[in-house]
């Protein structure tokens, strides 16, 4: 029997050919476009970072947190430490801050992996609560009420933006990026294993344990990041903000409704939060109703998400991380039987 | 010392709210594995409805709980069948999510509804009242009720566990759901019980709570934490272990509000993380 | 009492059932043989209400019920002892039995009878089901089923794992239990126990009935012909 194994599709191929235009369109902005764009892009840049994360925490790693916050906050006030009380230039703490998000990771994980399931999610969410408190209790960091970014004041507010802009292109672009080609190696295989099943995955020689802590910590350096971005983009910061559960449970609404354990899931899931957030506006906190009822909504109805959904449907796909067997036409007629 | 005894009290007295809080939590928990995440914004939303209640019949807060406490029930039985039973079964995420996007849904609806001030139920002077034990202690009268109707309810969900049929049911279920339908339970409609159970525990915790603090539309998550933490202390599976974990995570914040007002709940965290290191099934894990 | 017309059933896309043609009548002893894999399991789950399947494919009593929820074909008086026993592991020995109870059937099953056919439950009714050797946990389980009050009385395996001398045990107590009028439909890896015990036999082979008739009359040729389907 002849076959080919093909892990390019048709849509990867015109998805890739659109890409570079399009992007090519996007670095320009800070020349083109207005400033209230770039800040409204560096918000989606991180929203979408922050939910590519945790799709790879949860949608191929199936390690379901409520706590990312945590390593969001935990970046953000990295930038604002490292930035005012240590002089470092605020535009290279946001690689720092990704790391520091990353090495905090680590003894947490030692308590919150201590959990399974349901358990270690809550218990998670408690962990972000006492990074929020301790920070909260930190009078050199404003305290509860939070502090202003001192460090950027020498730069002009046109390059603080541009800046800042690139820099949330370049990392949502690296967070997509690096998630599909980590997918695309062996530990992508690893992890879907893990996903599926934990004991099948370990009897194959995965240590799964050790895998589920890298990508905890990849997911936090990823929050970190973003975490710095985001406070680097508003220029203030307070722990109820930047600890806030809600930016976790929102980008797990993204992911779900996106579609999990997809990449273009929270590509789209994203832009769908946005544009609700946009159409109501004027109803106050109504879009956070209508993006939790929609998220119900889909779990329990479509549990693949929409990009799930259309995937099914059309075979589309942008960023084929599976290995696709194509038997070849006189061999496709091999008979199936169970 | 006598401070220090003092502060032992107090906190013993909170860990009575935290119990209730968590009683129904540890019930749902130990009959269908359920982690609850919208548990704390339906603490919140019984209180708004106690306060609905009280402010359209003129009855008192423990008056209103005739009602409030046979709404929330139903509440908690449609809630399961008509939504959380489709999320049950292997897959630990749907659970988590659906009831993620209703405290969202709850939250963000009670803030639309009454806004985000504070209130708060009153029962006319007797919730400040107290007496003195001697050497600068004092006792209220309220937080001890508190603490004793935690007490009568850890006795009772018990008993119901051990000696009721649907006790019995709440065990089997727990145990083996698919087997239990062979017996003749319908296993959906335990779980819709045991939810119902769950929010009749919920709408007396909330009018306790209501009496006791001040409330808001965003005072949901930190209630879900408390009753959490109350929960994995104590040890699953245990109503007296719930109890005695929420009577810890008391005497914790009490002790860490003692030394600095900044750092009560935080040690109530600490508590519940030195736990998860030093003893991950809790303190008063169920044996058998 | 129970028959099966043309019943399927399928797991997700897998078809496990191909059109089961089965009965059961009032007093008898039906046997149920087939290799693993060959859907004994999937059927029991079907005629249960475990596995749907559409409504006039299993009749009991006259009444169509497939498809029905497992506990309300309990209700309607078929019980099961769900192969490897199944017992609730957080529930005492008298706990288990009284569970087999809960729909209070009216019928000749109490605890005291359930003691009196196995007496070795007596001494442990207080002690954990998980505390049990093998075949008293099967002598529970089918106490657990008889507590119900069934008509219809389904075991599923109940030779598995257990020694000769206990399986002799646990078999002896059949022929009482269906002096009380109660059917038995048996399913039974050991075919000569299944031949033994029953007055008929059915026989699948992926998923079909490859042979059925009066136990008595069955050679063992015909026998291992349907059973290996050679």
């Amino acid at each position: 029997m002849s076959f080919s194994v093909e892990r390019a599709t048709r849509a990867s191929r015109i998805g890739a050919g659109l890409t570079i235009p399009a992007l090519a369109a996007l670095v320009t902005l800070p020349w083109w476009g207005e400033s209230s764009w770039m800040r409204t892009f560096v918000e989606f840049a991180c929203l979408l970072t922050l939910a590519q994360m945790w799709n790879l925490l949860a949608g191929y790693g199936g390690v379901v947190s409520i706590g990312q916050q945590a390593f969001l906050g935990l970046g953000a006030y990295a930038l604002f430490v490292l930035a005012d009380h240590a002089g470092v230039n605020p535009f290279l703490c946001v690689p720092l801050a990704g790391l520091i998000a990353a090495l905090i990771a680590v003894p947490t994980s030692k308590v919150v992996f201590r959990l399974r399931g349901g358990y270690f999610a809550v218990g998670t969410w408690v962990v972000a609560e006492v990074y929020r408190l301790l920070i909260a209790n930190a009078s050199f960091l404003g305290g509860g009420s939070g502090k202003s970014l001192a460090a950027v004041r020498p730069f002009s507010k046109a390059l603080r933006e541009s800046v800042t802009f690139w820099m949330a292109l370049a990392t949502v672009v690296l967070a997509i990026a690096l998630t599909y080609l980590l997918l695309r190696s062996r530990y992508g295989l690893a992890l879907t294993a893990i996903r599926d099943s934990e004991r099948a995955a370990a009897s194959q020689g995965i240590d799964v344990d050790k895998t589920k802590l890298w990508v905890y910590l990849a997911s936090a350096a990823g929050c970190g990041v973003a975490g710095a971005l985001y406070y680097l983009n508003t220029v203030r910061v307070s722990p109820d903000a930047a600890f806030n559960v809600g930016w976790t449970a929102y980008v797990i609404f993204i992911v779900v409704i996106g579609g999990i354990g997809t990449i273009e899931g929270p590509i789209l899931g994203t832009l769908i939060f946005f544009l609700l957030r946009e159409t109501l506006a004027d109803y106050g906190s109504v879009y956070l109703i209508v993006l939790g009822a929609v998220a119900v909504l889909v779990m329990v109805r479509f549990p693949r998400g929409l990009w799930g959904y259309v995937q099914q449907r059309f075979d589309l796909r942008f960023f084929p991380v599976q290995r696709r067997v194509r038997l070849d036409a006189a061999a496709g007629a091999a008979p199936h039987s169970r | 010392m006598s401070g220090w005894l003092d502060t032992l009290i107090q906190g013993v007295l909170l860990g009575g709210l935290y119990a209730l809080f968590a009683m129904g939590l540890s019930l749902i928990f130990g009959v269908m594995r359920l982690v609850n995440i919208a548990h704390g914004d339906l603490i919140v939303l019984a209180a708004y409805l106690a306060l609905v209640v009280v402010d359209a019949t003129g009855l008192g807060p423990l008056g209103a709980l005739v009602i409030c406490v046979p709404v929330m029930f139903l509440l908690g039985y449609a809630l399961q069948r008509g939504l959380l039973n489709f999320t049950l079964g292997g897959d630990i995420l749907p659970p988590l999510l659906v009831t993620f996007g209703l405290s969202i849904i709850i939250q963000n609806a009670l803030l639309q509804g009454f806004s985000a001030d504070p209130r708060a139920l009153r029962l006319g002077g007797f919730e400040t009242g107290s007496f003195h034990l001697g050497a600068g202690i004092s006792v209220g009268y309220f937080p001890l009720l508190v603490l004793g109707v935690a007490v009568a309810l850890a006795f009772a969900l018990e008993l119901l566990f051990a000696r009721i049929p649907l006790g019995r049911a709440f065990r089997a279920t727990s145990d083996d759901p698919e087997a239990v339908q062979l017996m003749g339970v319908n296993d959906q409609h335990v779980y819709g019980l045991a939810m119902g159970i769950a929010l009749a525990i919920v709408a007396v915790a909330a009018v306790f709570y209501g009496i006791r603090t001040t409330f808001a539309p965003t005072d949901g998550p930190d209630r879900l934490l408390f009753a959490f933490e109350a929960v994995i202390i104590g040890g699953l599976g245990s109503f007296w272990g719930t109890l005695a974990g929420g009577i810890v995570l008391g005497v914790a914040q009490a002790v860490g509000f003692r030394l600095d007002p900044g750092w009560g709940v935080l040690t109530g965290h600490f508590a519940f993380l030195a736990v998860l290191l030093f003893r991950p099934t809790g303190l008063f894990p169920r044996t058998r | 009492m129970l028959s099966t017309h043309n019943l399927t059933a399928f797991y997700g896309d897998f078809q496990a059932l191909f059109g089961i043609d089965l009965e059961v009548n009032a007093g008898e002893i039906v046997a149920i043989i087939g290799a693993n894999g060959a859907g004994k399991s999937t059927l029991l789950k079907a005629i249960t209400g475990l596995v749907s399947t559409h409504s006039e494919a299993v009749r009991f009593m006259g009444e169509a019920i497939g498809g029905r929820p497992a506990h309300r074909i309990l209700s309607l008086g078929v019980a099961m002892v769900p192969e490897g026993r199944r017992l609730f592991p957080s529930l005492s020995v008298e706990e288990n039995l009284q569970l087999g109870a809960y729909r209070k059937r009216a019928g000749p099953w109490t605890l005291g009878r359930v003691y009196e056919l196995f007496p070795a439950l007596s001494e442990k009714r207080r002690v954990p089901s998980t505390a049990l050797s093998g075949g008293q946990q099967q002598m529970a389980a089918i106490g657990r089923a008889l507590m119900a009050n069934p008509k219809l009385l389904i075991c599923d395996e109940m030779s598995l794992g257990l020694a000769p001398i206990v399986i002799k045990a646990v078999y002896d107590a059949l022929p009482s239990v269906a002096a009380q009028g109660i059917a038995l439909l048996i399913v039974e890896q050991d075919v000569g126990l299944a031949m033994r015990v029953s007055q008929r036999l059915y026989c699948l082979q992926e998923g079909r009935v490859a042979l059925a008739g009066r136990s008595l009359d069955l050679t063992r040729q015909q026998v291992s012909a349907a059973y290996f389907g050679i």
